[in-house]
């Protein structure tokens, strides 16, 4: 069953949009609109269940663009975008936390927010702390958590929430290391469970362990696509650019 | 798509947006019981005693025209900013991006309780009687929230890509109190003005809560009809802009 259909898909912004005031728009009016960039041009491939793909490519090379046309988040100018099954995204951790609200709060608001029933998250609710190791700071405000907490909280949340489709983007990088070894182990597992995932990373080693397929992108566009020891040796091998 | 639980979703977005504004605060919602008394106090002492206006229970007149219209700005105002002030929700997670503006209304909705527990207190302490026209007083507010809504869906799409758009908002509030009958009556409107002037929704409703708590009577069945018709076509109209103007969200925040 394919889960993730990208059919030349294009995705463009304008280089003055965004934060304009009304003289902004006018001036575009008379001028004839701002220039447009293109993020992704002409990106197809398909994501097949129980198949885990790897994003990798230069900082600005459209991953994360990718990733927000995948999850719904900026729909595509050109080309078609077709997504089966229930897909959950981890873009950016603690996305949504808010730093007066206490631990269980942000829990409950969190996987709401990632769409975990009411009846789910209660069931859920000691699996997620315990995983997350916050302990006893899961009744105080966010704010007196550190860094590293926080972001605990926020995988524990993510991982727990148990979708067809995960996307990931840079999100294993957390905690210490016994903390990245527990979340590395629970993304494997899930993929054992036949599940699909696209991960955006540059941790190559991470990657080629989760990860049965892989695309290069550059320049918003699909360098290579193949096994993750392919693509990364070439990608790896590339000529290094000043962008 | 996004299959998630919306009454969850709403109820921890509306509890956060309450929480948040109070749980700093060493008085919390207390403020939102006080702040409609401490501005009919002010207004009452310069109308009634500098000016000498001389209508029997003023200070309850204001009160029943206050609670709505601070209702009314706080929520279109909150409502209005309320995209750009989540952009990292609108950008980092896929929700249905309609539940920020309506959880943001909900949450005023929450001080209207409080207020409204205000108003019916004075009411009561001013020598007013429960009538049965209270029941009209639910339907009212309900209206009131789906025409609030309706303008919020509208103004917050619109913000995001005009940041003006809380500058517009902010003096029409400032308008707005002085075409809605706070410190004066509706009869002192002249006659060529009333049907105009009572189109207002805002308007419309302090004179139907007037109605009810100091005349007793029910809402005349032509405000009510257009309260209706108001409420359901801002709504209609407002969720359109928004399913249109959501498509470049993404690019403007």
């Amino acid at each position: 069953m394919d889960r993730i259909v990208l059919d030349n898909v294009s995705k463009k912004f304008l280089l003055a949009g965004g934060r304009k005031l009304l003289r902004g728009h006018v001036r575009d009016l008379i001028r004839g609109g701002p220039e447009a960039f293109y993020a992704l041009r002409n990106v197809s491939f398909t994501i097949r269940e129980g198949e885990s793909m790897a994003l990798v490519g230069s900082n600005g090379a459209g991953k994360s663009t990718l990733l927000n046309v995948i999850t719904g988040l900026c729909p595509p100018d050109e080309g078609r975008l077709t997504i089966h099954g229930r897909l959950s995204a981890v873009l950016e951790l603690g996305s949504g936390f808010h730093h007066d609200l206490t631990g269980v709060e942000n829990l409950k608001l969190n996987a709401s927010l990632f769409g975990m029933s009411r009846k789910r998250t209660a069931e859920l609710f000691d699996q997620i702390v315990d995983f997350s190791g916050v302990g006893d700071f899961i009744t105080q405000p966010l704010r007196t958590y550190s860094a590293g907490m926080i972001m605990r909280l926020a995988f524990s949340i993510a991982i727990h929430i148990d979708p067809d489709i995960l996307v990931v983007d840079e999100a294993f990088g957390v905690g210490d290391q016994a903390f990245q070894a527990k979340c590395i182990e629970r993304m494997l597992a899930f993929r054992k469970a036949g599940r699909t995932m696209v991960c955006v990373s540059h941790a190559m080693e991470t990657l080629r362990k989760m990860c049965d397929r892989a695309i290069w992108l550059d320049h918003g566009q699909v360098i290579l696509e193949g096994k993750p020891d392919e693509v990364f040796a070439a990608y790896q091998g590339r000529p290094v650019s000043s962008v | 798509m996004w299959r998630g639980d919306y009454a969850f979703v709403l109820q921890n977005l509306v509890l956060k947006d309450f929480k948040v504004r109070y749980r700093n605060m060493s008085l919390g919602a207390f403020w939102s019981l006080l702040n409609p008394l401490i501005m009919m106090t002010v207004l009452t002492l310069v109308f009634t005693i500098f000016m000498h206006n001389t209508t029997p229970h003023y200070a309850l007149q204001v009160l029943c025209g206050l609670v709505p219209f601070n209702f009314f700005t706080l929520a279109w105002a909150n409502g209005t900013t309320s995209l750009i002030e989540n952009a990292g929700l609108i950008k980092r997670v896929p929700i249905p991006r309609e539940v920020v503006p309506i959880s943001s209304v909900l949450s005023n909705c929450l001080n209207l309780l409080i207020q409204l527990g205000v108003l019916f207190a004075f009411t009561l302490a001013s020598g007013y009687g429960v009538n049965r026209n209270w029941i009209w007083i639910p339907v009212l507010c309900g209206l009131f929230v789906i025409f609030v809504m309706g303008l919020v869906l509208a103004c917050s799409a619109l913000d995001v890509y005009l940041r003006d758009m809380r500058y517009v908002v902010e003096s029409a509030n400032t308008i707005l109190f002085w075409m809605v009958p706070i410190v004066y009556s509706f009869d002192i409107i002249p006659k060529a003005f009333q049907d105009l002037y009572s189109l207002n929704p805002v308007a419309a409703m302090v004179m139907a809560m007037r109605n009810i708590l100091i005349q007793s009577a029910a809402p005349a069945p032509s405000l009510l009809w257009k309260l209706t018709l108001a409420s359901f076509t801002t709504l209609g109209v407002g969720w359109g802009m928004f399913r249109v103007l959501e498509r470049r969200f993404y690019d403007h925040l």
